[in-house]
Protein backbone atom coordinates (compact mmCIF):
# COMPACT_ATOMS: atom_id res chain seq x y z
CA UNK A 1 0.00 0.00 0.00
CA UNK A 2 0.74 4.10 -0.70
CA UNK A 3 2.48 5.68 2.45
CA UNK A 4 1.21 8.60 3.27
CA UNK A 5 4.22 10.72 1.95
CA UNK A 6 3.37 8.59 -1.65
CA UNK A 7 0.37 10.32 -3.63
CA UNK A 8 -2.42 7.30 -4.42
CA UNK A 9 -2.82 9.56 -7.67
CA UNK A 10 -0.47 12.44 -8.64
CA UNK A 11 -1.76 14.56 -12.04
CA UNK A 12 0.66 16.59 -13.45
CA UNK A 13 0.28 19.34 -15.67
CA UNK A 14 -3.03 18.05 -17.11
CA UNK A 15 -4.51 19.38 -20.40
CA UNK A 16 -7.84 18.51 -21.90
CA UNK A 17 -8.85 19.83 -25.63
CA UNK A 18 -12.67 18.80 -27.17
CA UNK A 19 -11.40 20.22 -30.79
CA UNK A 20 -10.09 23.51 -29.82
CA UNK A 21 -12.13 24.21 -26.86
CA UNK A 22 -9.25 23.81 -24.21
CA UNK A 23 -10.85 22.44 -20.92
CA UNK A 24 -8.07 21.45 -18.69
CA UNK A 25 -4.97 24.22 -18.88
CA UNK A 26 -2.53 22.51 -17.05
CA UNK A 27 -4.01 20.72 -13.63
CA UNK A 28 -1.88 19.37 -10.68
CA UNK A 29 -3.31 17.51 -8.15
CA UNK A 30 -2.03 14.72 -5.46
CA UNK A 31 -4.33 12.59 -3.72
CA UNK A 32 -3.23 10.80 -0.29
CA UNK A 33 -4.56 7.95 0.99
CA UNK A 34 -7.13 8.90 3.27
CA UNK A 35 -8.06 12.56 1.44
CA UNK A 36 -11.09 13.87 1.04
CA UNK A 37 -10.89 16.33 -1.74
CA UNK A 38 -14.11 18.53 -3.00
CA UNK A 39 -13.86 20.08 -5.95
CA UNK A 40 -16.03 23.10 -6.37
CA UNK A 41 -16.49 25.74 -9.51
CA UNK A 42 -18.19 27.21 -11.61
CA UNK A 43 -20.10 25.22 -14.78
CA UNK A 44 -18.04 24.44 -17.15
CA UNK A 45 -14.56 24.95 -15.38
CA UNK A 46 -13.60 21.71 -16.08
CA UNK A 47 -14.11 19.51 -12.58
CA UNK A 48 -16.06 16.97 -14.02
CA UNK A 49 -13.63 16.82 -17.05
CA UNK A 50 -10.79 16.34 -14.49
CA UNK A 51 -12.38 13.78 -12.42
CA UNK A 52 -13.73 11.49 -15.67
CA UNK A 53 -9.76 12.23 -16.60
CA UNK A 54 -8.42 10.44 -13.52
CA UNK A 55 -9.87 6.98 -14.65
CA UNK A 56 -9.47 7.58 -18.09
CA UNK A 57 -13.10 7.97 -19.34
CA UNK A 58 -11.44 10.81 -20.71
CA UNK A 59 -8.55 10.74 -22.60
CA UNK A 60 -6.35 13.92 -21.54
CA UNK A 61 -4.30 15.28 -24.18
CA UNK A 62 -1.05 16.41 -22.49
CA UNK A 63 0.20 15.94 -18.77
CA UNK A 64 0.90 12.56 -16.61
CA UNK A 65 -0.89 11.02 -14.52
CA UNK A 66 -0.03 8.51 -11.80
CA UNK A 67 -1.91 5.82 -9.82
CA UNK A 68 0.52 4.20 -7.16
CA UNK A 69 3.60 5.25 -8.37
CA UNK A 70 2.79 3.82 -12.03
CA UNK A 71 2.09 5.90 -15.15
CA UNK A 72 -1.61 5.42 -16.50
CA UNK A 73 -1.17 8.57 -18.81
CA UNK A 74 1.79 10.38 -20.03
CA UNK A 75 2.05 12.85 -22.37
CA UNK A 76 4.85 15.63 -22.16
CA UNK A 77 6.06 15.56 -26.11
CA UNK A 78 3.17 18.09 -26.54
CA UNK A 79 5.25 20.98 -24.53
CA UNK A 80 8.63 20.12 -26.67
CA UNK A 81 6.18 20.45 -29.93
CA UNK A 82 4.94 23.43 -29.16
CA UNK A 83 8.27 24.80 -28.23
CA UNK A 84 9.32 23.46 -31.72
CA UNK A 85 6.33 25.22 -33.75
CA UNK A 86 7.72 28.62 -31.87
CA UNK A 87 11.12 28.14 -33.76
CA UNK A 88 10.79 29.44 -37.42
CA UNK A 89 14.13 28.43 -38.50
CA UNK A 90 14.19 24.50 -38.62
CA UNK A 91 16.98 23.71 -39.42
CA UNK A 92 18.72 25.24 -36.19
CA UNK A 93 20.61 23.42 -33.90
CA UNK A 94 17.87 24.40 -31.48
CA UNK A 95 15.60 22.71 -33.19
CA UNK A 96 17.00 19.33 -34.07
CA UNK A 97 18.17 19.55 -30.55
CA UNK A 98 14.20 19.56 -29.54
CA UNK A 99 13.88 17.06 -32.23
CA UNK A 100 15.47 14.37 -30.98
CA UNK A 101 14.10 15.03 -27.45
CA UNK A 102 10.76 14.88 -29.22
CA UNK A 103 11.16 11.54 -30.58
CA UNK A 104 12.78 10.24 -27.51
CA UNK A 105 10.39 10.57 -25.32
CA UNK A 106 7.49 9.84 -27.71
CA UNK A 107 8.84 6.79 -28.07
CA UNK A 108 8.74 5.90 -24.62
CA UNK A 109 5.35 7.50 -24.12
CA UNK A 110 4.25 5.68 -26.28
CA UNK A 111 5.26 2.36 -24.71
CA UNK A 112 3.71 3.63 -22.01
CA UNK A 113 0.15 3.77 -23.67
CA UNK A 114 0.40 0.38 -25.37
CA UNK A 115 0.60 -1.07 -21.48
CA UNK A 116 -2.23 0.93 -20.37
CA UNK A 117 -4.42 0.03 -22.83
CA UNK A 118 -3.90 -3.51 -21.95
CA UNK A 119 -4.45 -3.14 -18.24
CA UNK A 120 -6.79 -0.23 -18.10
CA UNK A 121 -9.10 -1.96 -16.68
CA UNK A 122 -7.50 -2.75 -13.55
CA UNK A 123 -6.56 0.75 -13.30
CA UNK A 124 -10.81 1.38 -12.99
CA UNK A 125 -10.44 -1.35 -10.77
CA UNK A 126 -9.19 0.21 -8.28
CA UNK A 127 -10.85 3.44 -9.09
CA UNK A 128 -14.75 3.66 -7.85
CA UNK A 129 -16.70 6.06 -9.63
CA UNK A 130 -20.35 7.43 -8.74
CA UNK A 131 -21.88 9.59 -11.90
CA UNK A 132 -24.66 12.32 -11.55
CA UNK A 133 -27.23 10.26 -13.36
CA UNK A 134 -26.76 7.20 -11.35
CA UNK A 135 -26.59 4.86 -14.62
CA UNK A 136 -27.08 1.93 -13.16
CA UNK A 137 -28.27 -1.14 -15.23
CA UNK A 138 -32.13 -1.13 -15.98
CA UNK A 139 -32.03 -4.87 -17.24
CA UNK A 140 -30.94 -5.99 -13.85
CA UNK A 141 -32.05 -6.32 -10.30
CA UNK A 142 -30.14 -4.07 -7.83
CA UNK A 143 -28.61 -7.22 -6.49
CA UNK A 144 -27.18 -8.11 -10.19
CA UNK A 145 -26.05 -4.49 -11.03
CA UNK A 146 -24.31 -4.76 -7.66
CA UNK A 147 -22.55 -8.55 -8.23
CA UNK A 148 -22.35 -8.09 -12.10
CA UNK A 149 -18.51 -6.49 -11.95
CA UNK A 150 -16.82 -8.35 -9.26
CA UNK A 151 -18.23 -11.68 -10.81
CA UNK A 152 -17.24 -11.17 -14.07
CA UNK A 153 -14.07 -10.18 -13.12
CA UNK A 154 -14.02 -12.57 -10.78
CA UNK A 155 -12.97 -11.10 -8.12
CA UNK A 156 -14.47 -13.24 -6.20
CA UNK A 157 -17.66 -16.20 -6.29
CA UNK A 158 -21.48 -15.48 -6.62
CA UNK A 159 -21.98 -16.52 -3.12
CA UNK A 160 -19.21 -14.01 -1.89
CA UNK A 161 -20.12 -11.26 -4.40
CA UNK A 162 -24.03 -11.51 -2.93
CA UNK A 163 -22.99 -11.85 0.64
CA UNK A 164 -21.07 -9.00 0.19
CA UNK A 165 -23.24 -6.89 -1.80
CA UNK A 166 -26.29 -7.96 1.14
CA UNK A 167 -24.04 -6.18 3.62
CA UNK A 168 -23.36 -3.24 1.94
CA UNK A 169 -26.94 -2.79 1.17
CA UNK A 170 -27.65 -3.12 4.53
CA UNK A 171 -25.18 -0.54 5.69
CA UNK A 172 -27.40 2.03 3.41
CA UNK A 173 -30.19 0.80 4.58
CA UNK A 174 -31.44 -0.66 1.20
CA UNK A 175 -31.57 -4.30 2.16
CA UNK A 176 -35.19 -4.71 1.18
CA UNK A 177 -34.75 -3.47 -2.14
CA UNK A 178 -32.28 -6.27 -3.78
CA UNK A 179 -34.36 -7.92 -5.61
CA UNK A 180 -36.09 -4.65 -7.05
CA UNK A 181 -35.41 -3.17 -10.45
CA UNK A 182 -33.78 0.21 -10.84
CA UNK A 183 -36.57 2.05 -12.35
CA UNK A 184 -39.10 0.95 -9.17
CA UNK A 185 -36.56 3.64 -7.30
CA UNK A 186 -36.27 6.96 -6.03
CA UNK A 187 -33.46 9.01 -7.33
CA UNK A 188 -31.95 9.10 -4.11
CA UNK A 189 -32.59 5.17 -3.64
CA UNK A 190 -30.36 5.18 -7.01
CA UNK A 191 -27.63 6.63 -5.97
CA UNK A 192 -26.98 4.96 -2.81
CA UNK A 193 -27.14 1.32 -4.73
CA UNK A 194 -24.70 3.07 -7.25
CA UNK A 195 -22.24 3.90 -4.68
CA UNK A 196 -22.81 0.42 -3.29
CA UNK A 197 -21.95 -1.12 -7.04
CA UNK A 198 -18.42 1.35 -7.31
CA UNK A 199 -17.95 -0.47 -3.17
CA UNK A 200 -18.41 -3.71 -4.21
CA UNK A 201 -15.58 -3.78 -5.99
CA UNK A 202 -13.44 -3.04 -3.34
CA UNK A 203 -11.96 0.71 -4.68
CA UNK A 204 -8.31 2.20 -2.90
CA UNK A 205 -10.38 5.45 -4.30
CA UNK A 206 -14.04 7.13 -5.11
CA UNK A 207 -14.84 9.84 -7.38
CA UNK A 208 -17.88 11.49 -7.25
CA UNK A 209 -19.76 13.51 -9.90
CA UNK A 210 -21.77 15.81 -8.92
CA UNK A 211 -23.98 12.60 -7.21
CA UNK A 212 -26.39 15.14 -5.19
CA UNK A 213 -27.53 17.20 -8.77
CA UNK A 214 -29.85 14.89 -10.16
CA UNK A 215 -31.90 14.56 -7.22
CA UNK A 216 -35.06 16.06 -5.44
CA UNK A 217 -33.95 18.16 -2.68
CA UNK A 218 -35.34 15.86 0.15
CA UNK A 219 -33.08 12.98 -1.27
CA UNK A 220 -29.82 14.91 -1.08
CA UNK A 221 -29.24 14.26 2.37
CA UNK A 222 -29.66 10.46 2.67
CA UNK A 223 -26.73 11.10 -0.23
CA UNK A 224 -24.42 12.87 1.72
CA UNK A 225 -24.94 10.61 4.86
CA UNK A 226 -23.81 7.81 3.14
CA UNK A 227 -20.49 9.68 1.85
CA UNK A 228 -19.86 10.88 5.13
CA UNK A 229 -19.69 7.83 6.73
CA UNK A 230 -17.62 6.43 3.61
CA UNK A 231 -15.08 9.72 4.37
CA UNK A 232 -15.21 8.68 8.21
CA UNK A 233 -14.25 5.31 7.25
CA UNK A 234 -11.17 6.59 5.81
CA UNK A 235 -12.11 5.82 1.97
CA UNK A 236 -10.11 8.19 -0.17
CA UNK A 237 -12.14 10.37 -2.04
CA UNK A 238 -12.99 13.15 -4.88
CA UNK A 239 -15.77 15.11 -4.91
CA UNK A 240 -17.29 17.26 -7.36
CA UNK A 241 -20.11 19.19 -5.62
CA UNK A 242 -22.11 21.99 -5.37
CA UNK A 243 -22.76 21.27 -2.11
CA UNK A 244 -20.80 24.07 0.07
CA UNK A 245 -22.38 22.61 3.54
CA UNK A 246 -20.88 19.13 3.01
CA UNK A 247 -17.59 20.49 1.44
CA UNK A 248 -17.02 22.51 4.50
CA UNK A 249 -17.65 19.55 7.22
CA UNK A 250 -16.34 16.52 5.47
CA UNK A 251 -13.71 17.59 2.90
CA UNK A 252 -10.16 17.63 4.31
CA UNK A 253 -9.06 19.90 1.48
CA UNK A 254 -11.03 21.88 -1.00
CA UNK A 255 -10.27 22.83 -4.54
CA UNK A 256 -11.85 25.53 -6.51
CA UNK A 257 -11.61 25.28 -9.94
CA UNK A 258 -12.13 27.96 -12.70
CA UNK A 259 -11.47 28.35 -16.50
CA UNK A 260 -9.53 24.88 -16.27
CA UNK A 261 -7.31 25.44 -13.57
CA UNK A 262 -6.51 24.88 -10.20
CA UNK A 263 -7.16 28.57 -8.42
CA UNK A 264 -7.14 27.83 -5.40
CA UNK A 265 -6.60 24.93 -2.72
CA UNK A 266 -6.96 24.75 1.01
CA UNK A 267 -8.05 23.27 4.15
CA UNK A 268 -12.10 23.88 4.70
CA UNK A 269 -11.73 26.66 7.19
CA UNK A 270 -8.88 28.45 6.00
CA UNK A 271 -11.03 28.23 2.21
CA UNK A 272 -13.99 29.56 3.57
CA UNK A 273 -12.82 32.02 5.77
CA UNK A 274 -10.38 33.27 4.01
CA UNK A 275 -9.85 32.97 0.59
CA UNK A 276 -7.46 34.97 -1.33
CA UNK A 277 -8.33 34.15 -5.06
CA UNK A 278 -10.17 37.37 -6.69
CA UNK A 279 -12.57 34.51 -8.60
CA UNK A 280 -13.20 32.74 -5.50
CA UNK A 281 -14.50 35.59 -3.35
CA UNK A 282 -17.16 36.21 -5.99
CA UNK A 283 -17.83 32.15 -6.20
CA UNK A 284 -18.26 32.74 -2.73
CA UNK A 285 -20.17 35.74 -2.63
CA UNK A 286 -22.75 34.30 -4.67
CA UNK A 287 -23.07 30.50 -3.23
CA UNK A 288 -22.93 31.05 0.40
CA UNK B 1 -65.18 -22.46 -54.70
CA UNK B 2 -64.57 -25.83 -54.82
CA UNK B 3 -63.15 -27.04 -51.45
CA UNK B 4 -63.39 -30.79 -51.94
CA UNK B 5 -61.24 -30.57 -55.75
CA UNK B 6 -58.55 -28.25 -53.23
CA UNK B 7 -58.39 -29.69 -50.10
CA UNK B 8 -59.87 -33.59 -50.22
CA UNK B 9 -59.48 -35.48 -53.58
CA UNK B 10 -56.29 -37.04 -53.68
CA UNK B 11 -54.98 -36.09 -50.24
CA UNK B 12 -54.38 -32.84 -51.73
CA UNK B 13 -54.65 -31.70 -47.35
CA UNK B 14 -51.64 -33.34 -47.32
CA UNK B 15 -49.78 -31.44 -49.63
CA UNK B 16 -50.43 -28.12 -48.02
CA UNK B 17 -48.77 -29.77 -44.78
CA UNK B 18 -45.62 -30.33 -46.70
CA UNK B 19 -46.38 -27.07 -47.77
CA UNK B 20 -46.29 -25.59 -44.39
CA UNK B 21 -43.40 -27.34 -43.10
CA UNK B 22 -41.36 -25.99 -45.90
CA UNK B 23 -42.19 -22.52 -45.19
CA UNK B 24 -41.99 -22.62 -41.69
CA UNK B 25 -38.10 -24.72 -41.88
CA UNK B 26 -37.11 -21.64 -44.30
CA UNK B 27 -38.54 -19.20 -42.27
CA UNK B 28 -37.05 -20.34 -38.91
CA UNK B 29 -33.49 -21.04 -40.80
CA UNK B 30 -33.58 -17.78 -42.27
CA UNK B 31 -34.75 -15.68 -39.35
CA UNK B 32 -32.01 -17.73 -36.94
CA UNK B 33 -29.23 -17.05 -39.78
CA UNK B 34 -30.57 -13.39 -40.30
CA UNK B 35 -30.25 -12.65 -36.08
CA UNK B 36 -26.66 -14.24 -35.93
CA UNK B 37 -25.28 -12.07 -39.49
CA UNK B 38 -27.40 -9.02 -38.12
CA UNK B 39 -26.20 -9.23 -34.69
CA UNK B 40 -22.19 -9.26 -35.72
CA UNK B 41 -22.74 -6.42 -38.15
CA UNK B 42 -24.63 -4.39 -35.57
CA UNK B 43 -22.32 -4.87 -32.97
CA UNK B 44 -19.19 -4.16 -36.07
CA UNK B 45 -21.09 -1.20 -36.93
CA UNK B 46 -21.42 0.12 -33.08
CA UNK B 47 -17.91 -0.42 -31.47
CA UNK B 48 -16.49 1.48 -34.58
CA UNK B 49 -18.55 4.36 -34.19
CA UNK B 50 -17.87 4.38 -30.24
CA UNK B 51 -14.23 3.02 -30.09
CA UNK B 52 -13.06 3.76 -33.13
CA UNK B 53 -12.62 0.33 -33.89
CA UNK B 54 -12.67 -2.82 -36.48
CA UNK B 55 -12.67 0.45 -39.59
CA UNK B 56 -12.09 -2.23 -42.49
CA UNK B 57 -14.58 -4.51 -41.42
CA UNK B 58 -17.14 -1.34 -40.74
CA UNK B 59 -16.75 -0.49 -44.44
CA UNK B 60 -17.36 -4.54 -45.22
CA UNK B 61 -20.16 -4.06 -43.31
CA UNK B 62 -21.60 -0.87 -44.97
CA UNK B 63 -21.04 -2.08 -48.39
CA UNK B 64 -23.05 -5.75 -47.58
CA UNK B 65 -25.61 -3.44 -45.92
CA UNK B 66 -25.84 -1.46 -49.23
CA UNK B 67 -26.12 -4.25 -51.97
CA UNK B 68 -28.11 -6.17 -49.95
CA UNK B 69 -30.94 -3.56 -48.78
CA UNK B 70 -30.75 -2.13 -52.10
CA UNK B 71 -31.44 -5.04 -54.61
CA UNK B 72 -35.21 -7.36 -54.82
CA UNK B 73 -34.73 -10.01 -52.09
CA UNK B 74 -36.19 -12.03 -55.55
CA UNK B 75 -33.47 -10.93 -58.03
CA UNK B 76 -30.84 -12.23 -55.09
CA UNK B 77 -32.69 -15.64 -54.92
CA UNK B 78 -31.87 -15.86 -58.74
CA UNK B 79 -28.87 -15.02 -58.70
CA UNK B 80 -27.93 -17.57 -55.55
CA UNK B 81 -29.85 -20.60 -57.09
CA UNK B 82 -28.06 -19.93 -60.81
CA UNK B 83 -24.76 -18.40 -59.99
CA UNK B 84 -23.72 -18.60 -56.67
CA UNK B 85 -25.24 -21.69 -54.83
CA UNK B 86 -25.65 -24.20 -57.65
CA UNK B 87 -24.77 -27.12 -56.39
CA UNK B 88 -26.74 -26.76 -53.42
CA UNK B 89 -30.43 -28.27 -52.25
CA UNK B 90 -32.56 -25.64 -53.05
CA UNK B 91 -33.78 -25.43 -49.45
CA UNK B 92 -30.70 -24.40 -48.43
CA UNK B 93 -30.66 -21.90 -50.89
CA UNK B 94 -33.73 -20.11 -49.80
CA UNK B 95 -32.45 -20.32 -45.68
CA UNK B 96 -28.88 -18.60 -46.91
CA UNK B 97 -30.73 -16.07 -49.44
CA UNK B 98 -33.11 -15.10 -46.82
CA UNK B 99 -31.31 -15.14 -44.23
CA UNK B 100 -28.49 -12.79 -45.98
CA UNK B 101 -31.14 -10.61 -47.09
CA UNK B 102 -33.09 -10.60 -43.54
CA UNK B 103 -29.44 -10.19 -41.51
CA UNK B 104 -29.27 -6.71 -43.66
CA UNK B 105 -32.29 -5.22 -42.24
CA UNK B 106 -32.09 -7.15 -38.74
CA UNK B 107 -28.57 -5.11 -38.74
CA UNK B 108 -29.82 -1.90 -38.77
CA UNK B 109 -32.66 -2.52 -36.52
CA UNK B 110 -30.00 -4.26 -33.81
CA UNK B 111 -27.78 -1.33 -34.16
CA UNK B 112 -30.63 1.31 -33.71
CA UNK B 113 -31.12 -0.54 -30.60
CA UNK B 114 -27.60 -0.67 -29.10
CA UNK B 115 -27.23 3.26 -30.28
CA UNK B 116 -30.03 4.09 -28.19
CA UNK B 117 -28.92 2.81 -25.00
CA UNK B 118 -27.58 5.85 -22.96
CA UNK B 119 -23.15 6.34 -23.06
CA UNK B 120 -23.66 6.51 -19.30
CA UNK B 121 -24.02 2.68 -19.45
CA UNK B 122 -20.97 2.49 -21.33
CA UNK B 123 -19.39 4.61 -18.88
CA UNK B 124 -20.94 2.37 -15.88
CA UNK B 125 -19.45 -0.58 -17.04
CA UNK B 126 -15.92 0.91 -17.92
CA UNK B 127 -15.47 2.71 -14.12
CA UNK B 128 -16.35 -0.68 -13.15
CA UNK B 129 -13.09 -2.17 -14.46
CA UNK B 130 -15.38 -4.71 -16.60
CA UNK B 131 -13.49 -5.01 -20.38
CA UNK B 132 -15.43 -3.42 -23.74
CA UNK B 133 -16.45 -7.32 -24.61
CA UNK B 134 -17.70 -7.61 -21.45
CA UNK B 135 -19.53 -4.23 -21.09
CA UNK B 136 -20.96 -5.23 -24.66
CA UNK B 137 -22.11 -8.63 -23.72
CA UNK B 138 -23.66 -7.97 -20.08
CA UNK B 139 -24.91 -4.44 -20.08
CA UNK B 140 -25.06 -2.51 -24.10
CA UNK B 141 -26.36 -5.93 -25.68
CA UNK B 142 -29.36 -7.41 -23.54
CA UNK B 143 -30.64 -3.34 -23.48
CA UNK B 144 -29.96 -2.75 -26.96
CA UNK B 145 -31.45 -6.31 -28.31
CA UNK B 146 -34.65 -5.68 -26.22
CA UNK B 147 -35.32 -2.18 -27.65
CA UNK B 148 -35.10 -3.71 -31.11
CA UNK B 149 -37.69 -6.32 -30.37
CA UNK B 150 -40.72 -4.89 -31.53
CA UNK B 151 -39.37 -3.87 -35.10
CA UNK B 152 -37.58 -7.21 -35.33
CA UNK B 153 -40.82 -8.77 -34.82
CA UNK B 154 -42.09 -6.63 -38.11
CA UNK B 155 -39.27 -7.80 -39.63
CA UNK B 156 -39.47 -11.63 -39.31
CA UNK B 157 -43.44 -11.28 -40.24
CA UNK B 158 -42.54 -9.54 -43.73
CA UNK B 159 -40.27 -12.12 -44.03
CA UNK B 160 -42.63 -15.27 -43.64
CA UNK B 161 -44.78 -13.42 -45.99
CA UNK B 162 -41.29 -12.92 -48.15
CA UNK B 163 -40.73 -16.30 -48.26
CA UNK B 164 -43.52 -16.79 -50.63
CA UNK B 165 -41.81 -16.28 -53.68
CA UNK B 166 -39.23 -19.91 -53.01
CA UNK B 167 -41.63 -21.23 -55.56
CA UNK B 168 -39.49 -19.76 -58.39
CA UNK B 169 -36.68 -21.97 -57.61
CA UNK B 170 -38.57 -25.48 -57.04
CA UNK B 171 -39.00 -25.58 -53.54
CA UNK B 172 -42.40 -26.29 -52.87
CA UNK B 173 -44.04 -24.22 -50.14
CA UNK B 174 -47.58 -22.90 -49.26
CA UNK B 175 -47.70 -20.65 -51.83
CA UNK B 176 -46.47 -23.04 -54.07
CA UNK B 177 -48.33 -25.84 -53.28
CA UNK B 178 -51.83 -23.77 -54.81
CA UNK B 179 -50.21 -23.18 -58.02
CA UNK B 180 -49.68 -27.09 -58.50
CA UNK B 181 -53.18 -27.55 -57.18
CA UNK B 182 -54.61 -25.12 -59.79
CA UNK B 183 -52.87 -27.03 -62.42
CA UNK B 184 -54.92 -29.91 -61.81
CA UNK B 185 -58.44 -27.79 -60.52
CA UNK B 186 -58.19 -25.08 -63.31
CA UNK B 187 -59.49 -22.76 -60.31
CA UNK B 188 -57.62 -20.79 -58.51
CA UNK B 189 -59.86 -18.82 -56.15
CA UNK B 190 -59.80 -21.31 -53.47
CA UNK B 191 -56.46 -22.75 -53.32
CA UNK B 192 -54.91 -19.26 -53.34
CA UNK B 193 -57.83 -18.75 -50.46
CA UNK B 194 -56.49 -21.88 -48.24
CA UNK B 195 -52.82 -20.43 -49.02
CA UNK B 196 -54.08 -16.78 -47.69
CA UNK B 197 -55.62 -17.83 -44.69
CA UNK B 198 -52.75 -20.52 -43.78
CA UNK B 199 -50.21 -17.10 -43.71
CA UNK B 200 -52.30 -15.57 -41.88
CA UNK B 201 -52.91 -18.00 -39.16
CA UNK B 202 -49.19 -18.62 -39.11
CA UNK B 203 -48.35 -14.59 -38.92
CA UNK B 204 -51.28 -14.16 -35.82
CA UNK B 205 -49.95 -17.39 -33.68
CA UNK B 206 -46.67 -16.00 -34.19
CA UNK B 207 -47.42 -12.33 -32.90
CA UNK B 208 -49.12 -13.63 -30.06
CA UNK B 209 -45.69 -15.72 -29.11
CA UNK B 210 -43.78 -12.32 -29.71
CA UNK B 211 -46.28 -10.42 -27.78
CA UNK B 212 -46.22 -13.01 -24.79
CA UNK B 213 -42.17 -12.98 -25.00
CA UNK B 214 -42.08 -9.04 -24.92
CA UNK B 215 -43.98 -9.14 -21.99
CA UNK B 216 -42.03 -11.26 -20.00
CA UNK B 217 -38.98 -9.09 -21.32
CA UNK B 218 -39.97 -5.91 -20.34
CA UNK B 219 -38.98 -5.92 -16.63
CA UNK B 220 -37.01 -3.00 -15.66
CA UNK B 221 -37.06 -1.53 -19.10
CA UNK B 222 -36.62 2.22 -17.80
CA UNK B 223 -33.62 4.22 -17.59
CA UNK B 224 -31.36 3.27 -14.38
Amino acid sequence: MANTTQPLISVKNLHKKFGTLEVLKGVDLDVQAGDVIAVIGPSGCGKSTLLRCLNLLEMPTGGSILLEDAFVFKNERFILKAKMKAIPDKKSEEYLALKTEYECLKKEEKLIEKTVNKTINIHRQKIGMVFQQFNLFPHLTVLNNITLAPIKLKKCTKEEAEAKAMALLEKVGLADKANAYPSTLSGGQKQRIAIVRALAMEPDIMLFDEPTSALDPEMVGEVLKVMTELAKEGMTMVVVTHEMGFAKEVASRIIFMSDGVIKEENAPKEFFENPKDERLKEFLSKVL
Amino acid sequence: MNWYNTLIKDDRWKMYVNGIEETIIISLGAIAFGILLGVIVALIKYVNKKYDRFKIGAKVCDLYLTVFRGTPVYVQLLIMYLVVLVAFPTRTTAIVTFGINSGAYVAEIIRGGLESVDDGQLEAGASLGLTRTQVMLFIILPQGFRRALPALFNEFIALIKETSIVGTIGVVDITKVAERIIARTYEPFTPYLVTAIIYLVIVIVLTQLLKLLEKKLAKGDKNG
